[in-house]
């Protein structure tokens, strides 16, 4: 089996799973209890929250433990717009949002919120002069990702944080894609708020944080016992929250030579698939993209299809189809940067992680081509193409 | 997610391709959706179809409806033809998600639209055959969050 699927969820990493094993077992003790068995835990859990803080340039006491990116994310926009709605009804976000940002904004502008969504460029970047002209004074907050999930492009946070900043809005940024992959300092950054997950840095699922700026004042997202600081109750999820721990300590340890692995591996996939594949596009930004977010077009073919003959062969990837996500439309990414309908349907996203080698993408580009070819062979849009292309119309 | 018979029928199509110079042959279905396809008919003098090909753009389902309906109008006169209905399809493909049943009615518009194009082509009637929609979503409104 060749994974190619990173963005989905990774291989939760051996190092991951030892760590965690303890508090399934005998490790067992409640972190609010007073007893060892119980301080054990909670030693544990604050050791995974000072490895994340690290990570990011934060305080410890600054990171929330959450189940996972959408509960921060949830958290994040629900909680500040009651905390500021009196303030203000308006939000920035922008069209290239994960669904747990723009349901959510959906859900507030059903409450009485107003949101704007900015375009971004054919690249998936956000123009600062567009995000400028969207600010009113009852702007309250901004959220732009850090980096797209499915096109990789990696947004000029630091500039937005800037600009919100100097304006004196709270800036939230998803950084689900890119939290252990790039480095992250939210001091540089100015994010008032960042969301991550474990399982996209070999992690375990089911576990997640927002870093709330210390300061803020941000409502509890769930109400119960004292734990996080009063502001998420409910017992932790020690196992969890360790792994989490472990990952985030193993990726600042890896960071560099993962990255610069995953880059090499990219930029050998995509210029594979430009020189032997024609009639694809690179979707995303050439450089400004994730270390293994590769991401292409295949014109007169369905990305559906393509996924069932890659899946026959053991190639593990995914696509903006609309028959991937449950309705008529392909995905709002790939149509936000422009792509025509049937293009987006024709997408393929191929996310590396340093364990992939270079005889595996060989093998990748081998199958896509055949599977590619027969999928055009079949395609009533190609038999058009290649009529057109013989009347020279 | 798919049974057997439609990953066979998707992974194995029959009767892909084109007929040169069909009797009649139908396009349906839109880019915007994700899938479109075309079906050629050859037909005899006695209103027999005796070679059905098509080309689909569309997922695994689209590829099976069609490569399913092409065989059960092979063989047919044309009022058998318009028999075959998106629920014959789908029983001869022992079912498909719900999801997915869009393909079967996409699969039997196929059909109506090559029968259509052959009795406009010879200036027959095809009695209980409708002009076929092109857009078989045509209508339907889509669910917002």
């Amino acid at each position: 089996m060749i994974y190619l699927d990173n963005a989905a969820t990774t291989k939760t990493a051996p190092e991951v799973v030892e760590a965690m094993l303890p508090y399934f077992g005998e490790a067992y003790g409640n972190p609010s209890a007073i007893y060892s068995l119980g301080s054990a835990g909670k030693k544990a859990v604050n050791e995974a929250r000072r490895s994340i803080a690290k990570l990011i340039n934060a305080g410890q006491e600054e990171i929330y433990f959450t189940a996972g990116g959408t509960e921060a994310d949830n958290w994040a926009l629900k909680a500040v717009a009651e905390s500021y709605g009196e303030k203000g009804r308006h939000i920035i976000t922008t069209k290239i949002e994960h669904h747990a940002v723009l349901h959510t904004c959906g859900y507030l502008e059903k409450k009485g919120f107003e949101v704007t969504y900015l375009d971004v460029d054919q690249d998936g970047l956000v123009d600062l002069e567009e995000l400028k002209a969207a600010i009113r004074p009852d702007t309250i907050l901004i959220s732009v990702m850090y980096a797209n999930n499915e096109i990789g492009t990696i947004e000029p946070i630091g500039e937005i944080g800037a600009i919100a900043r100097e304006r004196g809005i709270l800036f939230h940024t998803d950084a689900v894609q890119a939290f252990g992959q790039v480095p992250l300092d939210v001091e540089a950054l100015k994010v008032d708020m960042l969301s991550a997950s474990a399982h996209k840095v070999n992690g375990p699922k089911g576990v997640g944080m927002l870093y709330i700026r210390a300061g803020l004042k941000l409502r509890s997202f769930i109400h119960g016992g004292a734990q996080e600081r009063n502001r998420r109750a409910g017992t932790e999820n020690v196992p969890g929250i360790v792994g989490f721990g472990a990952a985030a300590a193993r990726a600042m340890k890896l960071m560099e030579e993962k990255g610069r692995k995953e880059r090499e591996l990219r930029e050998y996939l995509i210029r594979s698939i430009e020189k032997q594949i024609p009639y694809c596009r690179l979707n995303g930004h050439r450089e400004r993209r994730l270390p293994g977010n590769v991401n292409f077009s295949f014109q007169f073919i369905e990305g559906e299809s393509l996924l069932i003959m890659l899946d026959m062969k053991g190639i593990c990837a995914s696509s903006g189809s609309a028959c991937t996500s449950g309705s008529l439309d392909p995905s709002h990414v790939l149509l936000a940067i422009g792509l025509k309908h049937e293009e987006a349907h024709g997408s393929l996203r191929m996310t590396l992680s340093e364990d992939n080698t270079v005889e595996e993408l060989d093998e990748v580009v081998e199958a896509l081509k055949a599977i590619v070819g027969r999928l055009r062979e079949m395609s009533p849009l190609y038999e058009d193409f290649v009529k057109s292309r013989k009347t020279g119309k | 997610m798919y049974s057997e018979k439609v990953m066979d029928h998707f992974q194995n199509p029959r009767n892909m391709g084109e007929i040169e110079d069909a009797s009649g042959v139908g396009t349906v279905g839109n880019a915007r959706c994700g899938d479109i396809m075309r079906m050629y008919l050859d037909i005899d003098d006695n209103g027999v179809i005796k070679e059905a090909k098509f080309k689909t753009f569309g997922c695994g389902a689209a590829v099976a409806t069609s490569s399913m309906a092409t065989e059960l109008v092979k063989g047919r006169t044309v009022q058998e033809a318009l028999e075959v209905t998106n629920k014959a399809v789908m029983d001869a493909l022992d079912g498909l998600p719900p999801v997915k049943v869009h393909c079967s009615l996409l699969a039997e518009e196929a059909i109506h639209a090559a029968l259509w194009d052959y009795a406009e082509k010879e200036g027959i009637v095809i009695e209980g055959l409708k002009k076929p929609k092109a857009d078989i979503h045509e209508g339907e409104e889509e669910e917002q969050y």
